[in-house]
């Protein structure tokens, strides 16, 4: 197996969705490849970093205020009845 | 090496029971949506904007358009799914509005593969993020994904940051499910590529110059 031909399998190496003949030729290739070795172990560590990174949450205050405007907008658009076209 | 294991999602049993009485006119029960997935959507809107105020206004029209199109939900998919699609339009329009100069489309054609080839190989440290403060990380994280493509980033952030099947993400974006792997492959790989910079094992990058910047993928 040629490092690209690794490489366009590696996000269904790392998702877990491959099947086993092929999973057994990427690792057999991981064994001796320390360059996909490096890309498979930090692409895998990029993911874990953004999904535990907390990246723009939403602050309760904002919260709360936002959701009071979308239900009062809710009860408006339920007084006003169906919108006509 | 171990796969990524996906997060656990909440459990979406009574979720249909929520949307039906909402669709009877119970604004409660939509309330109720909103507080499950407004943490989400605005995640997703701020990702795709990069402004908050944006975010904030695509949060509410989002929601609002889900409620007046309430009927047009026949269940077909997550109710969450069917949400995700309208605030992602809603966000791509908003930074259509911004940026006027630029086209900006999910179905936009992928260049060549040149673009995600790896190019830095050098080793981690081990526990990269522990380098640096919150704040410094949390800039580092924000940038680095701010600088890529809106298409790469938009299923990224479907994908791995808030763990929606390759389907779901497919059937949220209006794309084929190759076309959503192809992007996620390029936008997993980009992103390594940049944080390499800030993690690559510095020690290591010196004692091992083979591996290092410039070694190139064969």
């Amino acid at each position: 197996m040629k490092c690209s031909e690794f490489l366009q399998e590696l996000t269904n190496y790392l998702d877990g969705v491959i099947d086993d003949r092929t999973k057994s030729e990427l690792e057999d290739h991981l064994a001796w490849c320390h360059n996909c070795y490096v890309v498979c172990d930090t692409t895998k560590k990029t993911i874990e970093i953004y999904r535990d990174s907390q990246l723009y949450e939403l602050p309760e205050d904002l919260r709360s205020r936002l959701r009071s405007a979308i239900v009062s907008k809710c009860h408006a658009k339920k007084r006003a009845g169906p919108e006509r076209p | 090496m171990s796969t990524i294991q996906p997060k656990v999602s909440e459990p979406v049993s009574d979720e249909l029971t929520l949307v039906q009485a909402a669709k009877a006119g119970d604004v409660g029960a939509f309330e109720e949506l909103v507080r499950r997935y407004d943490r989400n959507v605005f995640r997703i809107a701020q990702h795709i904007t990069q402004n908050r105020e944006d975010a904030e206004d695509v949060v509410q029209d989002a929601f609002l358009k889900a409620y007046g199109n309430l009927n047009q939900f026949q269940g077909q998919s997550k109710f969450y799914t069917w949400l995700v699609r309208i605030a992602v339009n809603e966000a791509l329009m908003k930074l259509r509005r911004r940026r006027p100069e630029r086209m900006v489309s999910l179905d936009e054609e992928v260049k060549t593969e040149e673009d995600s080839l790896p190019r830095e190989v050098a080793d981690w440290s081990p526990n990269p993020e522990q380098q640096y403060s919150q704040a410094e990380l949390r800039d580092i994280l924000t940038r680095t994904i701010q600088g890529l493509p809106a298409t790469f980033r938009t299923v990224f952030v479907l994908r791995d940051v808030e763990g929606l099947s390759t389907e779901e993400t497919a059937d949220a974006l209006d794309l084929s499910v190759p076309a959503v792997k192809s992007r996620l492959l390029r936008a997993r790989l980009q992103l390594r590529e940049r944080l390499s910079r800030y993690f690559q094992r510095r020690e290591s990058a010196e004692a091992r110059p083979k591996h290092a910047s410039g070694d190139g993928y064969q």
